[in-house]
């Protein structure tokens, strides 16, 4: 196993100003079983990070570990350090939800809840105590989402009466009014048709003026278009024979893509295999 | 029967008409399973028929009034049904104001990991048997044990708050008010099996979309789970009503069968199936003929909550 920690040495270098997230030595464990291992990823602040590689090398995973939905699985388990502003998430002190409620979520399938697509917004607004003009910020998230001209008819409509593309922009738009400081996005684009997913990729460029995101994908050329910094995770069989996700490489996204430092990242971007 | 046996000269026609046994089965396998669907639909159209027909000297003798009177009379051949009809509408609708915070209560408790799943599906599963126990069980666990016991808080509620109307008599060992909670633990595995069922399956990815916005548990269950599962969970406790109002064997045993309308829950009351439970042995003439008519009423109460329980229920699956 390489050390990986060279790679955030390089982002450091190069990013501007300090980290939001700092992964270190990070392993996460389902039960007995390892499902990440080892891994060292600090993410820059308003920048476009991409975890991308094949299936079962824990991106996801660890993407759930940044705003602690790994805690909603019995048995999950982090051993290591990320750290949120110099605070670590895994402290006992700090409350799962006041994290969701700084790092923000976009799911792989749209998931509008069942409501009116006005209520839809309101809602993450209100747990969070927003006491601000309601309606004003329906309007302005919806307009963040690119959204707003599509639905300012039928706010009152079920959010699930809209099109997959349109649910999906809802749900960003619904992570972007309670204002996180990160949005983690679990490849939000796999089940929209490629003119939706266009929408949304040009939506991350925008939100990126404001937020910090973090995007798993499986499209390289969704990567190579979002990302400024791409991460690429490989699985591998451990000792016992169960597979492992690790970082094998991450860097500036056009460095990934044109001139990987590892063969394995140099033979997953040219599709040879993955 | 051997590739042989078909000549060549045979033609299509000719082969499809001879006899064959698969084909004779499966027509009468048709016809048979026609036979039988219609079949239940005629038992319901004789029930009906054979309610209507019983009951039509009293429904012609005593018309819409029989609905609003208070007397029970064989001697002078004069009935009337509003205490019947209050009683199991009152009955049924304070076992529900019981039942359903238990019910969909536990039944989010069972749909959530609050407890590993090696605890839960015991409790399930005993949650379900309460569902088996027959309801003269129910009724000899309620005269003489549920009654007595909790006949001294009923006391305490009577020296309190005699003065509202509801308990403003001294609690009697047969009533309405110790009825409606025998009849609140026996719907209790309807409502619970059916709600627990809408909430889990709720779609996991509203949960996580609840949570990734920040909700705590409760807010995700009473403002995401909840509401989306709502059809699914009223659906549950319109079949639970169903069973309140027609429960016969428990109502007759507990409650007392007092023939009039008394506005005091302690005292003792009557319900529809509990009167005919009663009467029907001796019953004759306009008495089996008002009967009848006590059960048509009932018939079409219980008809109407499960016709708006499919309704509900059935809105309920256009959304998923």
């Amino acid at each position: 196993m390489m050390n990986s920690s060279t790679y955030s040495d390089a982002i450091d270098n190069s990013a501007a100003g300090h980290p939001v997230i700092r992964t270190e030595n990070v392993s996460i464990f389902y039960g007995n079983f390892q499902a990440v291992r080892n891994v060292f990823l600090d993410i820059p602040k308003n920048k476009v990070v991409a975890f991308i590689g094949p299936s079962g090398c824990g991106k996801s995973t660890l993407l759930r570990c940044y705003n602690r939905l790994n805690d909603l699985i019995p048995g999950a388990r982090v051993e290591g350090k990320i750290t949120y502003q110099n605070i670590d998430l895994y402290d006992p002190k700090v409350d799962p939800v006041e994290v969701r409620r700084r790092i923000g979520m976009v799911f792989q399938r749209p998931n509008p809840f069942p409501k009116s697509i006005y209520e839809n917004i309101a809602f993450g607004a209100r747990i969070n105590g927003y006491k601000g003009d309601m309606d004003e910020l329906v309007e302005r998230s919806l307009r963040s989402a690119a959204l707003w001209d599509e639905v300012k008819d039928k706010l009152k409509e079920s959010g699930l009466s809209l099109s997959g593309g349109q649910q999906q922009r809802l749900c960003i738009a619904r992570t972007v009014a309670i204002e996180p400081e990160v949005i983690l996005m679990d490849e939000p684009c796999s089940a929209l048709d490629p003119i939706s997913t266009l929408r949304v990729e040009d939506l991350i460029h925008d939100l990126k003026q404001r937020f910090t995101i973090i995007i798993v994908t499986h499209n390289m050329q969704q990567a190579s278009r979002v990302a400024d910094y791409t991460a690429f995770f490989n699985a591998e069989a451990g000792e016992t024979g169960s597979r492992f996700g690790y970082l094998v490489e991450y860097d500036k996204t056009e460095h990934i893509f044109n001139a990987p430092k590892e063969k394995s990242t140099q033979d997953y971007v040219s599709g040879r295999f993955g | 029967m051997t590739l042989q046996t078909i000549a060549p000269e045979e033609t299509l026609i000719q082969s499809s008409q001879k006899f064959n046994l698969p084909r004779l089965i499966n027509r009468l396998f048709y016809w048979l399973t026609v036979l039988l669907a219609v079949g239940v639909g005629v038992i319901l159209l004789w029930i009906t028929y054979s309610l209507l027909s019983i009951a039509f000297p009293a429904i012609a003798q005593f018309n819409i009034g029989f609905l609003f009177t208070q007397v029970w009379n064989p001697v002078q051949e004069l009935y009337g049904a509003l205490p019947q009809i209050y009683g199991t509408i009152v009955s049924s609708i304070i076992a529900l104001l019981f039942a359903i915070p238990l019910g969909v209560g536990v039944a989010i408790f069972l749909s959530e990991n609050f407890l590993p799943s090696k605890v839960l599906t015991p409790i399930a599963f005993l949650v379900e048997l309460l569902a088996a126990i027959p309801s003269v069980v129910y009724g000899m666990w309620g005269i003489f044990v549920f009654i007595p016991f909790i006949l001294p808080l009923l006391q305490l509620i009577h020296q309190w708050f005699g003065w509202i109307p509801l308990f403003s008599t001294s609690p009697s060992t047969r009533q309405m008010f110790a009825t409606a909670m025998v009849l609140a633990i026996m719907i209790l595995p309807t409502i619970i099996a059916i709600s627990r069922d809408a909430l889990i399956s709720v779609p996991p990815q509203l949960r996580q979309g609840a949570y990734g916005l920040g909700a705590t548990r409760w807010e995700a269950i009473t403002q995401v789970l909840v509401p989306a599962a709502l059809s699914g969970i009223i659906g549950s406790i319109m079949l639970a009503l169903g069973r309140a109002l027609g429960e016969t064997m428990a109502a007759a045993m507990l409650i007392g069968n007092a023939n009039r309308v008394n506005i005091s829950l302690f005292a003792p009351a009557s319900t529809i199936s509990a009167l005919i439970a009663n009467q029907f042995g001796e019953a004759s003439g306009l008495q089996r003929s008002s009967l009848f008519y006590l059960a048509l009423i009932l018939m079409i109460l219980t008809l109407v909550v499960n016709m708006l329980a499919e309704f509900i229920v059935s809105r309920f699956q256009q959304v998923e």
